[in-house]
């Protein structure tokens, strides 16, 4: 019998079973149960955000597929189609850094290459707490391993991402994983279970116990029974998974199957459910032709694994047999476990009994949808008192703080774990403002960022929203593309307390804001909730990915400083912006104040103008403003090339000198260009009514600042350069 | 000049590889299929990179089972020239065709960064277009490609000039610094006695196009191009 108990275990509630009942028109039993709590848990079914997500423009003259499937899909031309997507793994990596990060990898992978695209890259958004705690420094380094691990076996370049370390990290890191792939238009492949008859098959990994209850663990905070919950977190092999795309995107491309779904979260219980929900039908399978690793399973273990490396296909009836030669190619199983039906039920047997009898309709489209309450945080008035700052005494120090700050430090320790060059497709490497991939063959290429500020989310949500969404876009502008769609993961903590609702609700109309500004579709994304450890929620954290055209890839520009008397000029205006800096919190210890606030009509000029820029060639670098301000900015750019430039600046604006150097005003790009072109450029601004200053030129081997005619920093670039470089380094060494 | 490029099922810069061939150098490439047992009578076969049954226990301790492996082993053994690149360098030395073994990198991280590496010898069909002393800049991509062999063995390499390509920096010495990955001696490629088989752990297929940031790679394509 299902007591109050067994619902607190599945993280359903009285109403919601109640619902149930009444939906089936009887009490389920528990294997029933279990789909059900899968189905129905927030993670799944985004029974709480889904009221808000609605406000995301999803549409667009490009977008071929929106929100809905595995994955969101935009026309690049030329026949090509990108399939693109983000995913949180953020409870997983918690209390298995390694393979909860490795398993986010190949989740995001099946979703690309379900839909017949070949996976080309990979993206990840990392959020750690401060690396003075070991707890918080072994999470990072199992993670970055993880992906590591699994990104570099599978052949799939891991190109690009960020890490930010915050305390609210601690001891629930984030881990958000991106994939793109690349895809013929005519060749896209969708989730779906049609023709009454047609086989369905399992191919791939035989089915264990592991993972068993995943999506339900996503969906509830983590208290001290952290320990008893690894056995929760799947075990990844990207061998397995190498295979696995091969052989799929082989059977589809011979058109041998009619619809593909991979077992990721809630494994064989979402897979078949979805399936035939999208396509109106039933399915009906066997759990004792399921290839399993253990003995004795029950029905509700094989149905709720979330063993990793499988998918289940609906083949052609008459086709069978050439698909399972193409895995048996692929030393890879496709076992014939039942079959689409008429009628709009998943059945399931077992030892000849029926142990599943569910209306999918029930499972996937009725599960409650919940408008929770939202309560603007008390916080809020605190911390945007921001008491008065006093001006440091020595700012090349403080410069020298933010360089080797975590969050701003070079993160090359972490990327060069990645093998971000296979498929020979990158020719913007990690550590650029967005990573740039050629379409061999084409003139055009893809650039990819992801960006996310939880400080600013944290302080003015919805501005936090809006920021993400236009910087990464200032990002993909920096080295010369147009952004073509958009994906988001928007990681919180608990939606069932009002104000973490409240959150959510004001990140997502910013997100929505900037979007229309800019006049990009959304195209699909992953929101996590639940992020608390012991009541503590993370900051909100919206990840938006963006995925921009380069129309010719030989225009690429990067940060770097190229020459020496190149003229250093600032786009954009410097404001008094120190609040939620970075500076702030790195050199002050305060997270407080207002973020900087965005001019989205004004963050459009500017970027016009930066490709307009780019696609003349009138631009040897171009970085973008964000934390660390100008000064940290000017100082990437010096070492950011081969050859390193110092710089000689001279800055006039009537600002307080620390605002100036570190604030972080939005809508600013820090450009370089070689003499000839000058002109040009500063006409080019005029005309596009944006502000362009000269501030000073490259050469010397030293950053120098001067403000108001005083110098206020001069630091050798090498030691700038150690500072920066060795942070991770150091922090990681090995005693 | 015919390319053969073997396919082993976690193989992952095949198609890089044939790719560099076939459209960037314009030769006739094909790839083989490990299960086969047919060299299709091509000039040169290509051991590619990549993890090649996984490599959970050992970097191309199964590869060297792979029934194609028996063709590969009498195509050697008759003159014929075998390149094996990052992992196809680890199959190499598991089919005993090279000696030595790779230990896991001495910062125990998998590494992907360009390195540069001294042109060590000229002479071989794989390098013979470059001068000795020639700086080539390529990346590599590994977790174990930290060259190891017993004394005795390091002897030999070096008293026959088997050692092709030593991790350098910029300006071509040779030091501690230059080694990224902890190799004995900086070794970063060698040949075979007879040098008609060579294995190196950085990426030439990487380091093909201007666009993707060096062209060095090409010394040793366009070596063995013209080499017969």
């Amino acid at each position: 019998m299902i007591d109050r108990k067994i619902l607190e275990e599945h993280n359903l509630t009285l109403e919601e079973y109640e619902k149930i009942v009444q939906l089936i028109g009887r009490e389920p039993n528990i294997t029933e149960l279990g789909i059900f709590s899968l189905m129905w848990s927030e993670h799944c079914s985004y029974k709480s955000s889904k009221v808000h997500l609605k406000a995301l423009p999803s549409a667009g003259k490009n977008v071929i597929q929106g929100p809905g499937e595995n994955a969101g899909i935009i026309d690049i031309g030329e026949g090509l189609a990108v399939v693109f997507k983000i995913e949180s793994h953020n409870h997983p990596s918690f209390i298995e850094p390694f393979q909860g990060a490795a398993t986010g990898v190949g989740g995001i992978l099946r979703d690309i290459f379900t839909m017949g695209a070949r996976p080309i890259a990979l993206l990840d958004s990392l959020r750690f707490g401060p690396l003075s705690n070991s707890r918080n420094k072994a999470i990072m380094e199992g993670v970055v391993s993880g992906i590591s691990s699994y990104g570099n076996s599978v052949g799939v370049p891991t190109v690009g991402g960020d890490v930010y370390i915050n305390e609210c990290y601690s001891l629930n890191p984030l881990v958000n994983v991106f994939c793109l792939g690349i895809v013929e238009k005519e060749k896209i492949f969708y989730a779906r279970a049609e023709g009454e008859g047609n086989p369905v098959l399992y191919v791939g990994a035989k089915t264990g116990r592991d993972g068993i209850h995943g999506a339900t663990m996503a969906s509830a905070e983590f208290g001290e029974d952290l320990e008893e919950k690894r056995p929760n977190v799947q075990v990844g092999d990207p061998f397995k998974e190498k295979l696995l795309v091969e052989a799929c995107l082989e059977v589809m491309a011979k058109k041998l199957i009619v619809g593909i779904q991979d077992m990721g979260a809630a494994g064989l219980t979402c897979s078949s459910s979805e399936m035939a929900a999208k396509s109106g039908t039933g399915i009906e399978i066997d759990l004792d032709l399921v290839p399993q690793r253990e003995e004795g399973m029950t029905p509700y273990e094989i149905m709720l694994s979330e063993s990793q490396e499988r998918m289940l296909i609906v083949a052609k009836k008459e086709k069978v047999k050439e698909v399972q030669q193409i895995f048996a190619k692929w030393d890879l199983d496709a076992v014939h476990i039942g079959q689409v039906t008429k009628g709009g039920k998943l059945r399931v047997k077992a030892n000849g009994q029926t142990v599943v009898d569910l209306p999918v309709e029930a499972i996937i489209g009725l599960c409650p949808v919940y408008e929770r309450e939202l309560k603007r945080p008390s916080y809020l008035e605190s911390a945007h008192k921001l008491e008065p700052i006093p001006l440091p005494n020595d700012y090349s120090e403080a410069l020298r703080k933010l360089l080797s700050s975590a969050t701003l430090a070079s993160k090359e320790w972490v990327y060069r774990q990645y093998d971000y060059m296979v498929q020979t497709n990158t020719s913007l490497l990690p550590g650029a403002d967005a990573s740039v991939l050629r379409i061999k063959g084409k003139k055009k290429a893809l650039a990819i960022t992801l960006d996310g500020n939880s400080l600013y989310s944290y302080l003015e949500p919805r501005e936090g929203g809006k920021i993400a969404v236009a910087e990464a876009c200032r990002n993909l502008a920096c080295v010369g593309a147009k952004p073509a769609g958009v994906t988001n993961c928007l990681n919180f903590g608990n939606p069932e307390k009002p104000e973490i609702m409240w959150q959510f609700k004001e990140v997502v109309q910013g997100i929505a804001e900037a979007c229309r500004a800019f006049n990009i579709p959304i195209t699909g994304g992953n929101v996590s909730f639940y992020n608390e450890t012991e009541g503590e929620p993370i900051y909100p954290t919206p990840v938006i990915g963006v995925v921009g055209i380069l129309e010719d890839v030989s225009r690429t520009v990067s940060r770097g400083f190229k020459q020496e008397g190149d003229s250093i000029i600032v786009i954009g205006e410097n404001k008094e912006d120190l609040g939620a800096s970075e500076y702030l919190k790195s050199v002050l210890n305060k997270e407080k104040g207002f973020p900087p606030q965005i001019d989205l009509e004004e963050e459009k000029r500017i970027q016009e103008f930066c490709l307009e820029a780019i696609s003349l060639g009138l631009i040897r670098s171009a970085h973008d403003v964000s934390e660390g301000g100008l000064a940290f900015c000017v100082a990437e750019c010096c070492f950011s090339n081969e050859q390193k430039f110092g710089c000689q600046l001279e800055l006039k604006d009537e600002l307080r000198t620390d605002a100036l150097l570190f604030g972080e005003t939005q809508s600013r790009i820090v450009i370089s260009t070689q003499r000839e072109s000058l002109q040009k450029l500063l006409d080019l601004a005029k005309k596009k009514k944006v502000k362009a200053v000269i501030i000073g030129h490259t050469g010397g081997k030293n950053l120098v600042i001067r403000h108001l005619q005083k110098e206020v920093v001069n630091i050798p670039l090498e030691e700038a350069y150690q500072l920066w470089k060795e942070m991770l380094p150091e922090v990681f060494k090995i005693q | 000049m015919k390319f053969g490029v073997v396919v082993f099922p976690g193989s992952n810069c095949d198609y890089d590889t044939f790719y560099v061939l076939r459209d960037v150098l314009e030769q006739e490439a094909f790839f083989l299929w490990h299960k086969d047992h047919d060299l299709k009578r091509i000039d040169c076969v290509i051991l590619p990179g990549g993890f090649s049954y996984g490599d959970y226990l050992r970097s191309g301790a199964i590869a060297k089972f792979s029934p194609l492996m028996k063709e590969v082993i009498e195509f050697a053994s008759k003159g014929g020239l075998i390149l094996g690149i990052c992992n196809g360098f680890q199959i190499l030395t598991e089919l005993g065709l090279l000696p030595g073994a790779m230990l896991r990198n001495k910062n125990l991280k998998f590494l992907c960064q360009f390195v540069t590496l001294r042109v060590e010898n000229d002479k071989t069909p794989f390098t013979h277009k470059g001068k000795r002393g020639n700086v080539l800049r390529i990346p590599i991509a590994h977790y174990e490609g930290n060259y190891f062999a017993p004394p005795e063995i390091i002897q030999e390499l070096e008293t026959n000039n088997q050692v092709v390509f030593r991790y350098s920096d910029a300006q071509g010495r040779v030091n501690e610094e230059a080694n990224v990955n902890g190799s004995l001696r900086n070794i970063a490629g060698i040949t075979n006695k007879q040098g008609n088989v060579m294995g190196m752990m950085p990426h030439p297929e990487r380091a093909s196009e201007a666009l993707l940031g060096s062209q060095d790679g090409r010394l040793i394509f366009q070596s063995i191009m013209e080499s017969i």
